[in-house]
């Protein structure tokens, strides 16, 4: 099959695809833009003055090296998830079930890491981090199957694999799994061996540099190959699918478990380059995040970097905010909140800036339960 | 897409020999263990039941929405900011039956705003919940506050003579008021919708909305009252685990019981009295996790090992389940034909 070329013409202009990416950026940046304004009117509302609580908030994201390099932290999972979100969506399918994907490959990584000692560290940490990810892609895997062959929709399908995911991950960490050094007496797993914990490489943690290769090898797969062609001929209208011979089943599946896979890395590479163990409650919430930030992105793989750090940025500085300004810190869950209303609900914003939406600008989401 | 056969039969009308033998399998079981330890039995019972209550009521909940074409995933933060709001109306009034209506009407508010997004913004309903469900743990985390005392919760009625029978009596007829009303509700939104005129209508609209156009049905009229009566249920939900449950506001206190109500409604097959067995099986599965420590030794020989089952296996249970019912292991599922699909006119 020759490439993938119906989306734009070959050579355009370079002005008008420039001009393009940017009029795509416009309700993203307006959406964050009045999220944050309705946020500062809430913390008015409470009391507090909004300019200082956003500029503790900014000064504890990128004020110091060790204030950027705490976003970079709270960033990598992030665009690990948003990827993980993006790339389902590219294939129609929504994963709500990147929470419990994660969960299982960080505490398979977490196993990797303590119960496999003396390794050398450039055979231990590419161990861990494939485990985990095999094992977030497996977990995905069923909702895609059972999407694919039953026809159950992957929605429920992976929120209820999420409670599952906690449960189980629950277990191992209280169970067989526990750390049973003296003293301790919560459910968690041993510390993982050091020569498998993430270094740093030229000043930046190998962990957000895997997750800028995992967006650039996204971006690859879904506009360079054959089956990200495939894939998003899938989520655009799977019965014309069907007819060109695409096998839709196929590419469900695959496109689940692509997206587990980038999951359970992102909990791999949390638990090797962050955490250092398993801890049940590990990352709560990055589920729904991720969905905001594939949203943000348009889920545009490339463009979920930043829409990561700016999200990861206000998580970093969110207890920064709440020492100097007492605002606390739950007011980064409403902001974004509003970011994926305004987001969504893009009329709103088109109308208020008259801007048209243009053909294939539209991001394709989701069928309903039945479909 | 599934058009199945039961297209042809309305999926309330055909008889349930599955359930039935289920649950009449239960009911021995019941009385078995009854025999065995009358105590630690009706403690079980009772608290499969109040267990269950936020479920059935988040069901319902969703079942209003969702037969008439509308998807709810929000239902989980509807209960929580309910919840909340509820809560400080008591901590405000000291007047739980205010209180309880406060709940009501913040959850009709969500639910018209779920509404609002779902039909006039036309926004993906699937993301309409999750914004929902964000601002919901963000909100009510941000304006909780430490130190709030609480002024009472409702508190158990004995209804006289029936609350005297054993096992049934302390199980149904010795409950709190929000617990009696989830069961009388479930008879009420089961007539409603399929035993009257405003029924058909949401039937009919979440089916079909094209045609219930053509015979005069204001489509996006009834979506929108449903989803608000959606949202008040969610709300009676909410105020169950603030004024009657606990009695007090936790952070994120709702803890997944919103997307559980998902489940059970469609392991009821979107029916109230289907996802009401659902419900009920998730309440055993908790109760028998909270009272499997007193339970163990008395179990039988024979069943000795469930006691020694971790309780995070009983905690994954009902999930387990949904997905089963759901990729159509146990019975088939089939949502209303137009769910999730903004109907515009032609």
């Amino acid at each position: 099959m020759e490439r993938a070329e119906s989306q734009s013409p070959p050579r355009m202009d370079r002005r008008i695809q420039i001009w393009g990416m940017a009029r795509a950026a416009i309700v993203p940046i307006a959406s964050v833009v009045v999220a944050l304004v309705i946020g500062a009117a809430i913390i008015a509302l409470s009391g507090a003055n909004p300019l200082v609580a956003y500029s503790a908030l900014f000064e504890g994201g990128l004020g110091s090296g060790r204030a950027f390099s705490r976003t970079l932290e709270k960033a990598t999972p992030l665009i690990f998830g948003g990827l993980a979100v993006s790339l389902a969506f590219k294939c129609g399918l929504f994963n709500i079930g990147a929470q419990g994907q994660l969960l299982l490959g960080a505490v398979f990584a977490a196993f990797i890491g303590f119960s496999l000692q003396g390794l050398p560290s450039a055979l231990h940490i590419p161990l861990a981090l494939l485990v985990g990810a095999l094992l977030g892609a497996l977990w995905a895997a069923i909702a895609g199957a059972l999407k694919a062959f039953t026809g159950a929709h992957e929605v429920i399908t992976t929120i209820m694999l999420n409670f599952v995911a906690f449960n189980l991950t629950d277990w191992l960490a209280d169970g067989p799994w526990k750390d049973r050094t003296p003293g301790n007496i919560v459910a968690r797993t041993p510390a993982v061996a050091p020569e498998a914990r993430l270094p740093d490489i030229a000043g930046a943690p190998l962990g957000i540099i895997l997750a800028v290769l995992a967006a650039i090898a996204v971006w690859w797969l879904i506009w360079r190959t054959t089956i990200g062609f495939e894939l998003r001929t899938v989520g655009q209208n799977a019965s014309a699918a069907k007819y060109a011979g695409i096998s839709v089943r196929r590419m469900t599946v695959l496109a689940m478990v692509a997206s587990g896979f980038l999951a359970g890395l992102g909990g791999a590479v949390e638990t090797l380059g962050v955490v250092g163990r398993f801890q049940p409650g590990f990352n709560v919430g990055l589920g729904f995040n991720a969905i905001t930030i594939a949203l943000l992105a348009r889920t545009n793989p490339v463009a979920v970097i930043p829409a990561s750090l700016l999200i990861g940025m206000m998580q970093a500085g969110a207890s920064r905010m709440q020492f100097n300004s007492g605002v606390a810190s739950e007011i980064i869950d409403v902001i974004l909140a509003l970011i994926l209303f305004f987001v969504a609900a893009d009329s709103i914003i088109r109308r208020v800036l008259r801007l048209r939406a243009e053909e294939g600008e539209r991001v394709t989401l989701s069928s309903g339960w039945g479909s | 897409m599934q058009i199945t056969g039961s297209m042809a039969r309305p999926a309330a009308a055909r008889i349930p020999w599955l359930a039935i033998g289920a649950w009449g399998a239960l009911a021995i079981l019941v009385l078995i263990a009854y025999m065995r330890a009358p105590q630690a039995t009706t403690a079980v019972l009772t608290s499969t039941i109040r267990q269950s209550t936020p479920i059935i009521l988040g069901a319902l909940a969703g079942i209003m929405c969702e037969r008439s074409g509308v998807i709810n995933i929000g239902i989980e933060g509807m209960m929580l900011i309910s919840a909340f709001l509820g809560f400080l109306f008591n901590v405000w009034t000291g007047d739980l039956l205010l209180a309880t209506l406060g709940a009501l009407l913040i959850g009709a508010v969500v639910g018209a705003f779920h509404a609002l997004m779902a039909i006039t913004l036309k926004v993906d309903q699937i993301i309409a919940g999750t914004v929902i469900n964000i601002l919901a743990v963000g909100t009510t985390g941000y304006f909780y506050q430490q130190g709030l005392t609480t002024r009472g919760k409702l508190t158990p009625v004995s209804i006289p003579f029936l609350a005297d029978i054993p096992v049934i009596g302390p199980v149904f007829f010795s409950n709190p008021p929000i617990t009696y009303a989830s069961l009388i509700l479930i008879i009420v939104i089961h007539v409603l919708l399929f035993r009257t005129a405003w029924g058909l209508r949401t039937r009919a609209v979440g089916e079909h909305p094209a045609a219930a156009d053509t015979v005069g049905i204001a489509v996006n009229r009834v979506r929108y009252i449903n989803v608000i009566i959606g949202g008040m249920l969610a709300g009676l939900a909410g105020a169950f685990l603030t004024l009657e449950s606990v009695g007090s506001f936790e952070r994120n206190m709702t803890n997944g019981r919103g997307f559980v109500s998902l489940a059970v409604m469609i392991f009821g097959k979107w029916t109230p009295f289907g996802a009401w067995g659902g419900s009920l099986l998730f309440g055993f599965a908790n109760a028998l996790q909270s009272q499997i420590q007193f339970l163990k030794n008395q179990l039988p020989p024979w069943l000795a090992w469930i006691g020694d089952l971790p309780p995070q296996f009983i905690g994954m249970l009902p999930y387990v389940l949904t997905i089963a019912v759901l990729a159509g292991f146990v019975g088939r599922a089939r949502p209303p034909a137009a769910i999730g699909k903004v109907y515009e006119k032609e």
